[in-house]
């Protein structure tokens, strides 16, 4: 990264070198009885494309609501781009972009209506940081006097995003940006996380992909307003307990039926068109074979695998 | 399997002005069998479920649904489908039960038949403790669950389901299609799309639309030999690049 990148000065990112962009202590929120956020504690750096994952009640929006300034944590102190989120939210405010979760332009105004409804209320002039957003918005051009209520879905969420960006924010907050969206799209919409990285900007996520936790720089998985475990996606694989194996076989649905039913089998879960499986202490995988074959099973081929992200998921939350 | 056919497509064509949401689609459903619709967004997926559910008629072609023309008698096509899609599931401010019941009423089942019927359904779930309580306050994961068991309470041929694990987690999802599975054995075919392209796999059979034509269909372990790739997530990128 240079001094001359995209988003010019580059002291705006590290207003201080080694002070994190987001810093978050002991925050707690309820929702009437229901905690949303348990003494949450979490650090992210200037530069980091940060992941969160979790089953729906974890905490992410909640977290993201709080550093947006949206709501107040009822206790604890979260700090972002070195401020208090309650007492300098204005400064936050100008500072940071969010995605909510839900579509939430103006579905009456048309694209390009709200692209420019965005930069006036930052301040900002199109032209000044069209350089940002040009990747991504450049596809919905030939649809700017188009309605936002009009776009398909993976347009309203590359116009969302640079609605979001168009102030040049320091941290982006982005609130499942990728729900609903197809795989091409997914793809693409991360190539341009990766180019927003590379120019400096510090990027908060949360996905219920898997395959999109993996790319992110660092992870939190999160539960019931609890961290479960917090690293690098390489880090968190590392900590996966037992040996992973992977299971192929004539019919994938009558071998997970009968492997679930099998004390010897600790986990078993789909995985596309195979089944993962994890097995009790001292059981050889001659076992499963054997075990699979005696029911008409045919066809079995087992063997050891790396886990993924979304083995460390299931193994968490099973 | 079996092979008698529950969907029939035939030239399927819808325009609206000039542009063409879908081009001349032609395909079966066989009874029993798990479909996966898939698409980038945009590729028309919603506006042939639209049709095939009896929501909005065809410009032209032929379009057979439980074996009632569904351009002519959308009527009786509803009757014999349920329906779930992602954004609208169930009345927040209704109870669980009565959800069942107003959708029970509105496929003419008797109160008696709901009750019976309900209390089966619940069980089964494990959820019997949440029948009272208002699904705002049931967790999403039991509310798409639910969902889905209130789509299929008629007992109907067919169930489609329109994108139902967009934002769930992967444990979630995972017994959302344990359910899809225990449909089909029963025999409710099942019509679904989705974005997730594990889940692909876990059809009997796919079929690939982009720019509202049919780019691919077949079973996922054909379909990825004959791409000669390894997952239906790069069978989709080749598919929807190559269009």
């Amino acid at each position: 990264m240079t001094a001359e990148s995209k988003l010019g000065c580059r002291a705006n990112y590290f207003w201080s070198m080694n002070s994190p962009i987001v810093e978050c202590r002991s925050i707690s929120k309820k929702y009437g009885e229901i905690p949303a956020l348990v003494n949450f504690d979490i650090d992210i750096s200037a530069g980091e494309v940060f992941g969160m994952i979790g089953p729906d009640g974890a905490g992410k929006t909640t977290l993201f609501r709080i550093l947006s300034t949206l709501i107040l944590p009822d206790s604890g102190r979260a700090m972002v781009l070195g401020h208090d989120v309650v007492k300098d939210y204005r400064y936050i405010r100008k500072s940071i972009g969010f995605m909510p979760g839900r579509f939430s332009l103006y579905q009456d105004l048309t694209v390009e209506e709200n692209l420019k409804f965005y930069a006036s209320v930052f301040g900002v002039k199109i032209r000044d940081n069209y350089h940002l957003i040009k990747d991504i918005y450049s596809p919905l051009e030939p649809f700017r006097s188009r309605r936002a209520g009009k776009l398909s879905g993976g347009m309203k969420q590359k116009l969302a995003l640079s609605c979001a960006l168009i102030h040049k924010p320091m941290l982006l907050i982005l609130d499942e940006p990728t729900t609903g969206v197809d795989a091409v799209s997914r793809k693409e919409f991360w190539d341009h996380l990766g180019t927003l990285q590379t120019d400096g900007m510090t990027i908060l996520v949360s996905t219920p992909y898997m395959d999109e936790a993996q790319r992110c720089g660092r992870l939190a998985m999160v539960q019931k307003g609890h961290l479960l475990d917090i690293g690098k996606p390489d880090e968190i694989r590392s900590r996966f307990n037992g040996t992973l194996f992977q299971l192929t076989s004539s019919d994938r649905y009558q071998a997970l039926l009968i492997c679930r039913n099998s004390k010897q089998i600790s986990s078993v879960h789909a995985f596309g068109q195979t089944l993962h499986l994890t097995l009790a202490d001292g059981v050889q995988t001659e076992f499963v074979e054997n075990l699979l074959i005696d029911q008409g099973i045919v066809e079995v081929v087992i063997h050891e695998i790396p886990p993924s992200i979304e083995d460390c998921f299931m193994q968490y939350l099973t | 399997m079996e092979s008698e056919t529950i969907i029939e497509v035939r030239d399927l064509v819808k325009r609206f002005g000039s542009f063409i949401a879908n081009d001349h689609l032609s395909f079966t459903v066989a009874k029993g069998e798990i479909f996966g619709f898939l698409g980038a967004n945009g590729a028309g997926k919603t506006t042939a479920i639209r049709i095939l559910s009896g929501l909005s008629s065809p410009t032209s072609g032929y379009v057979f649904v439980a074996g009632i023309d569904a351009s002519r008698y959308p009527e009786q096509v509803k009757k014999s489908i349920g329906y779930m899609c992602q954004r609208f599931s169930l009345y927040e401010d209704l109870t669980v039960f009565e959800n069942i019941r107003l959708y029970g009423g509105v496929y003419g089942l008797t109160l008696k038949e709901i009750v019976l019927r309900s209390d089966e359904m619940l069980s089964r779930l494990g959820i019997t403790d949440l029948r009272d309580r208002l699904i705002r306050s049931v967790p999403l994961g039991w509310r798409q669950k639910l969902a889905f068991s209130v789509a299929i309470f008629h007992q109907p041929n067919i169930v489609f389901l329109d994108e139902p694990t967009g934002g769930v987690d992967p444990v979630t999802r995972r017994q959302f299609w344990d359910l899809i599975y225990e449909a089909s054995r029963a025999g409710i075919t099942v019509f679904v799309t989705t974005h997730y392209m594990d889940e692909a796999e876990y059809c009997d059979r796919v079929c690939i639309l982009s720019e509202g034509k049919i780019q691919a269909i077949g079973n996922p372990v054909e379909l990825k030999r004959s791409f000669n790739v390894t997952s239906m997530d790069e069978v989709f990128i080749k598919v929807a690049r190559n269009a």
